[in-house]
């Protein structure tokens, strides 16, 4: 079979193969040949394989390593490192109440902004859906906010919108509701961070678009003769069949909104402010690191980083084995 | 359709109507009329961005429609003079620069590397395999102190350098992954068949697989250059040196002088920072809609 396969396509596949059949055909017993192949493709995945070899050792694995080292060091790129211990992390968790508002202001961020994204994309997910009409219209136009969203000219237009003399004052003041600035005041510049970030949601709409499209018709038209309502569909049938699709989403966007970065600092002014309610985690370890060049100390907040990062995507995957359902699991 | 309705019994049927009954609400004026002020809603941050930059500086914050009583277009030459002694044209020369040589690095290397995890078989491929999808998770802010330790080491400061070089050495591990997804979609009968007719790896590569590759090659030189371009963490670490900056970071100028006749340029240099991702997006939609979320599903 294979062999009728392979001599199939051998013409078709074009090019400079005719001349290296004849040289193969002179080469010796089939058994060394193979074994040759062998030793040769091995050599030839290192070669394909080198550059990302060097970069994985030269600017990923070794840069952690001497970020570790760092990490019990006071470091101002002036001076060589002064090890100090474990004394950077004792200073982040028990002393600097910065650390502690950073954490929170970084855990709020995504505990609002992540489900707020995924619920909108997900909405309008379904609206689309439903409505064949002009579909791919929408998409795209949707899309546009994901794709400029992290810019900083969006951050400078967001700051301007949402400042005391902007235009979201007057919509506001159209309802009767009395603006402020909504940046300068600590209890609500995060929210328009939340915003920013909520206003994004095309790039998951996409990918929920794409899950809706696999879930068989059949499905809705059975739950239906059943006599289960709309609602009780969207509960019994799409929600459970488009469970994979949103832990895939909920994975990036809470991975995402960790990082976030470049809106906190245009909006603050690379402060953080007001009162660190803007101060994003990532916010605080460039201004530790490049504002006060205390390189040690970001280097252990890019740990602790690391690590936290890892806990909730691992703690995202646990919770996932509960309430994901993959369609294979479910037959029978 | 045919099963359902025989086993289900007939009560029920009576009940529910049938779903395409169901739909019609659906099909209606109202979700269009959801949709479209939903539309406005969002789009409404950009029309304001693009109207405000036409606007005079006295009618900035006094007129809130998004059109302009008095077009001022002179807000786009005031803000292109930029910052006496750099132009904005140069922060667009640097941006174009790292943007193009970004392109190059993650295409060339990212397909190397793919093709060596999706074809061809060598000692420790899995462990190689499993690093690199462990980077594909790790957040590059953990990276940047040492990083930069070493790039002022090598007095890269103030040049594409840091920015361009990791690139050329497939850091991107996404467009790695990406690649490898894709080319495992490519018939493994076209790499035999160019085996036995005596091509070895290297031809493989170059002249069956690479080829095939083509979709996946055009989604991560688009995705390189977008993100790229709106990049601002790394460039604002790297770039000090005013006649080095980018277009994001010349945008942060203009915050900073922060008088209320910066407003106008201001917001045209955002505009036209945003004009390159756009036509982006206009000659490959299709691809950039699509492209992520195909990528995604099979991750």
């Amino acid at each position: 079979m294979k062999d009728t396969v392979t001599t199939a396509t051998g013409p078709t596949a074009s090019g400079p193969t005719g001349a290296t059949v004849a040289r193969r055909s002179e080469t010796g017993p089939p058994a060394a040949g193979v074994r040759r192949d062998r030793r040769r493709e091995a050599v030839a995945g290192y070669v394909f394989l080198s550059p990302w070899l060097l970069g994985l050792f030269g600017i990923t694995l070794l840069p952690m390593l001497y970020s570790l080292y760092l990490s019990f060091t006071d470091y101002d790129l002036l001076q060589d490192p002064d090890w100090v211990g474990v004394d950077n992390y004792v200073r982040m968790f028990t002393d600097d109440p910065k650390f502690w508002h950073a954490v929170g202001a970084t855990l709020l961020f995504g505990a609002v902004s992540v489900p707020l994204k995924l619920a909108v994309a997900l909405g309008v997910a379904l609206l689309l859906y439903r409505n064949r009409r002009g579909v791919g219209l929408y998409r795209s136009l949707y899309y546009v906010p994901s794709l400029l969203g992290g810019s900083v000219a969006i951050a400078i237009a967001w700051q301007t919108l949402f400042g005391g003399q902007g235009a979201i004052n007057e919509v506001l003041g159209f309802f009767g509701i009395e603006g402020r600035s909504w940046i300068t005041n600590p209890s609500t510049a995060l929210g328009t961070l939340v915003l920013l970030a909520a206003w994004q949601f095309g790039a998951p709409m996409v990918i929920f678009l794409a899950g809706l499209k696999q879930i068989p018709v059949e499905m809705y038209e059975a739950a239906s003769l059943d006599g289960a309502g709309r609602a009780k569909q969207f509960w019994h049938v799409t929600l459970p069949l488009l469970s994979p699709v949103l832990f895939f989403n909920l994975v990036l966007e809470t991975i995402a909104g960790f990082q976030g970065f470049t809106a906190a600092f245009v909006i603050s002014g690379g402060t953080g402010g007001p009162a660190d309610s803007t101060l994003l985690y990532t916010l605080y370890l460039y201004l530790r690191g490049f504002g006060d060049f205390q390189m040690g100390y970001a280097s252990a907040m890019a740990w602790v980083f690391l690590v936290a990062l890892g806990l909730v995507t691992a703690l995202v995957f646990r919770s996932g084995s509960l309430w994901v359902h993959y369609a294979d699991e479910g037959e029978r | 359709m045919a099963v359902p309705t025989v086993l289900a019994p007939p009560a029920p049927e009576q009940q529910a109507p049938p779903p395409a009954g169901q739909r019609r609400w659906y099909d209606g004026t109202a979700a269009h009329v959801l949709l479209v002020g939903l539309l406005v809603v969002a789009l409404y941050p950009i029309a304001y961005m693009i109207g405000t930059s036409f606007k005079s500086p006295q009618e900035i914050f006094n007129n809130l429609d998004i059109w302009p009583r008095e077009f001022t277009p002179g807000n786009y030459s005031e803000g292109w003079a930029g910052i006496p002694g750099v132009s904005f044209g140069r922060f667009f020369l640097n941006s174009a620069v790292i943007s193009t040589g970004v392109v190059v690095g993650n295409v060339v290397s990212c397909a190397l590397a793919a093709f060596a995890f999706a074809r061809l078989r060598f000692p420790l491929r899995g462990m190689w395999f499993a690093l690199m999808i462990g980077t594909l998770l790790l957040p590059h802010h953990v990276l940047i102190v040492p990083q930069y330790v070493l790039f002022n080491y090598l007095g890269w400061i103030n040049t594409p350098l840091p920015l361009v070089v990791p690139k050329f050495v497939a850091t991107d591990a996404f467009f790695v992954f990406l690649m490898v997804q894709f080319m495992r979609g490519i018939p493994r009968t076209l790499d035999e068949a160019a085996e036995i007719d005596g091509c070895g790896p290297y031809r493989r590569f170059f002249h069956v697989v690479l080829p095939l590759t083509k979709p996946a090659l055009v989604t991560t030189a688009v995705f390189s250059f977008i993100q790229t371009w709106n990049d601002f963490f790394s460039q604002l670490v790297y770039l000090n040196d005013l006649s080095s900056y980018t277009v994001p970071i010349g945008l942060r100028l203009f915050l900073d002088s922060s008088g209320q006749n910066a407003v106008g340029p201001m917001f045209a240099m955002s505009v036209l920072s945003l004009v390159p991702v756009f036509l982006f997006f206009l000659f490959f939609q299709r691809l950039i809609v699509d492209g992520i979320n195909t990528s995604g599903i099979k991750g």
